[in-house]
């Protein structure tokens, strides 16, 4: 294994990111503390979540979650689809690395920002009502599997993108209405049958949910499914990019 | 002795163009190795082959001794790619790029600052070391991508066009750069449309056209095996040569010069025929130049075209 090659990379594109922190963590925190702010005031007390826990403190989880998705993805599909429009991806290509340490420093990258704008947004969350973590193992188990799983997705969209426009669809048409629909702003058990029935073939209701679970220690579906299918998620992302990777398709022509 | 690269019926096709048919040779060690070829002569194919940039669909390639697929770290590891484009990461300066670079090739520590130290000063760049590439020129561009490529210090460096677009003064300073790799023990693989270059640089040179190799010699080979020499008469006065010694010329001078310049085959025609001839044709002779083949002359022999 290239130890230190991947290390190299994974620490270039935490420092990719962190350039531009203004942009990448700072920006959609506060597009989260909005959310909270006007939802938290305008769904207080309509919509129906568990019991003992208020619909800020509902929310907080969702929208961190959220972010999570939207940042993890982001950090990889403009990292790869940038480096490939502006030519500097030849530099990763001529390197020794193999393409699974390429793959895992992608990914861990994307996590540490994913995880980045969550603990951010936890602290922030702190100020408007208090968040006591039920089961942090859960909790960071999906954290980490979610983000891993948008991070395999960013990297995905990023090798099949030719231009922004392309990436900017898959994040308009894709990952933004999966990302709502799932449960953030509302528990499924206050949707009509059919639309709650249809959120269990959502992956990212399990990734919401499931991190739910880690605050409150209750949530719409078990715990362990939510593992499972997000664990599942991830093995079936990762494998769909380790094989583009590998094909070396839209790479190595 | 190994090879530096071994290239071995590559192949490569893109939809119906047959990039590459089956190319096979080796460059040697230690030699400064001229890939030369009109546009679309399969040279970049054969290059990001060789770096990994394109798969080959068929054949073989090593990189001293590495297989560029089953052995694909050593035999990047061994190899330093200058890319024809300039391209550059934005969000990094150029230290910071140095250090990347050297670390995706597992080197860091103090011994790397050194030689990226020795680098940013060889390659004229030391006073740029925090600047970031997109607020320096072409030339500069250029060299940092040198210096991107020898960072790990490989044995084999491959420069895609290097000169392309760049002044005579840094063409010059990047030549004199290259000399002294090779010196060092470098192998050296140019391609280049500068047909000078090549013939003031290289030792050993091969001849791609439409995927195949047309010619692969020692340049002196090459230009000892060119069967014409070039002479240039300098004339004055009025006159009209022969039909024979009309087919001689290979070119004219400017207009009013006098200038005529004759192409013989070095067993077949006779300089002082010529001579006679342009005297009998009613010219006076001022002047007499003979010209030995450039590689261009060799090169526009062999592929009918123009590099």
């Amino acid at each position: 294994m290239n130890r230190v090659g991947f290390v190299t990379l994974l620490r270039k594109e935490i420092r990719r990111f962190m350039k531009v922190v203004g942009q990448t963590v700072t920006s959609p925190v506060i597009t989260s503390v909005l959310y909270l702010v006007v939802f938290g005031q305008v769904l207080k007390g309509r919509v129906e979540v568990y019991e003992g826990v208020s619909y800020l403190a509902f929310l907080i989880p969702g929208l961190m979650m959220m972010s999570v998705i939207q940042n993890s993805f982001a950090n990889t599909s403009s990292s790869v689809t940038q480096s490939k429009i502006n030519g500097n991806l030849v530099f990763l290509l001529l390197a020794p690395l193999s393409i699974f340490e390429i793959f895992a420093a992608f990914v861990l990258a994307a996590v540490l920002r994913g995880a980045l704008v969550a603990s951010c947004l936890y602290a922030v969350g702190w100020l408007f009502v208090p968040l006591p973590i039920a089961q942090p193992l859960h909790l960071l188990a999906m954290l980490f599997l979610s983000s891993a799983c948008l991070a395999a997705l960013g990297m995905i969209a990023g090798i099949l993108a030719d231009k922004f426009e392309h990436l900017a669809a898959f994040q308009n048409y894709f990952i933004m209405p999966f990302s709502f629909l799932s449960g953030v702003f509302y528990s499924i058990h206050s949707l009509p049958e059919f639309w709650a029935g249809l959120s269990h073939f959502n992956p990212f209701f399990y990734m919401i949910d499931g991190f739910r679970l880690g605050f409150f220690g209750v949530a719409d579906a078990p715990g362990a499914l939510s593992l499972g299918v997000v664990g599942g998620f991830l093995m079936l992302v990762s494998g769909i990019c380790l094989g583009l990777l590998h094909t070396g398709y839209k790479l190595r022509p | 002795m190994t090879a530096a690269i071994d290239i071995d019926a590559v192949s490569k096709r893109y939809g119906s163009l047959q990039a590459l048919g089956g190319v096979s040779f080796e460059i040697p060690a230690g030699s400064f190795f001229g890939l030369l070829g009109p546009n679309g002569a399969g040279k970049s194919t054969l290059i990001s082959i060789i770096a990994g940039l394109v798969r080959k669909d068929a054949g073989a390639m090593r990189v001293m001794g590495h297989d560029t697929v089953s052995a694909y770290r050593q035999a990047r590891q061994n190899l330093g790619v200058v890319p024809q484009e300039l391209v550059y990461d934005p969000f990094f300066t150029i230290e910071e790029m140095l250090h990347i670079q050297a670390g995706y090739f597992g080197q860091r520590g103090a011994d790397v600052q050194g030689w990226i130290n020795e680098l940013l000063r060889a390659l004229d760049l030391e006073g740029k070391r925090d600047a970031k590439l997109r607020a320096l020129s072409g030339g500069m561009k250029r060299r940092v991508l040198i210096a991107q490529a020898l960072v790990h210090k490989p044995p084999v460096v491959i420069l895609d066009e290097p000169t392309a677009g760049v002044d005579v003064e840094l063409r010059r300073a990047l030549w004199h750069f290259t000399r002294r790799l090779h010196n060092e023990g470098h192998t050296i693989v140019l391609t280049t449309h500068y047909l000078e270059e090549a013939e003031a640089l290289c030792d050993r040179i091969a001849i791609l056209d439409h995927g195949q190799v047309r010619a692969l010699e020692d340049k002196s080979t090459m230009l000892g095996r060119h069967p014409y020499r070039f002479v240039r008469i300098k004339t004055s006065g009025q006159g009209q040569l022969s039909g024979p010694l009309e087919a001689l010329v290979s070119s004219h001078g400017e207009a009013g010069s006098g200038d005529i310049e004759f192409r013989l085959h070095k067993d077949k025609d006779r300089i002082g025929d010529v001579l006679d001839g342009v005297r009998e044709a009613g010219f006076r002779l001022e002047d007499i130049r003979m010209r030995e083949p450039s590689l261009e002359d060799v090169f526009v022999e062999m592929t009918g075209g123009e590099a």
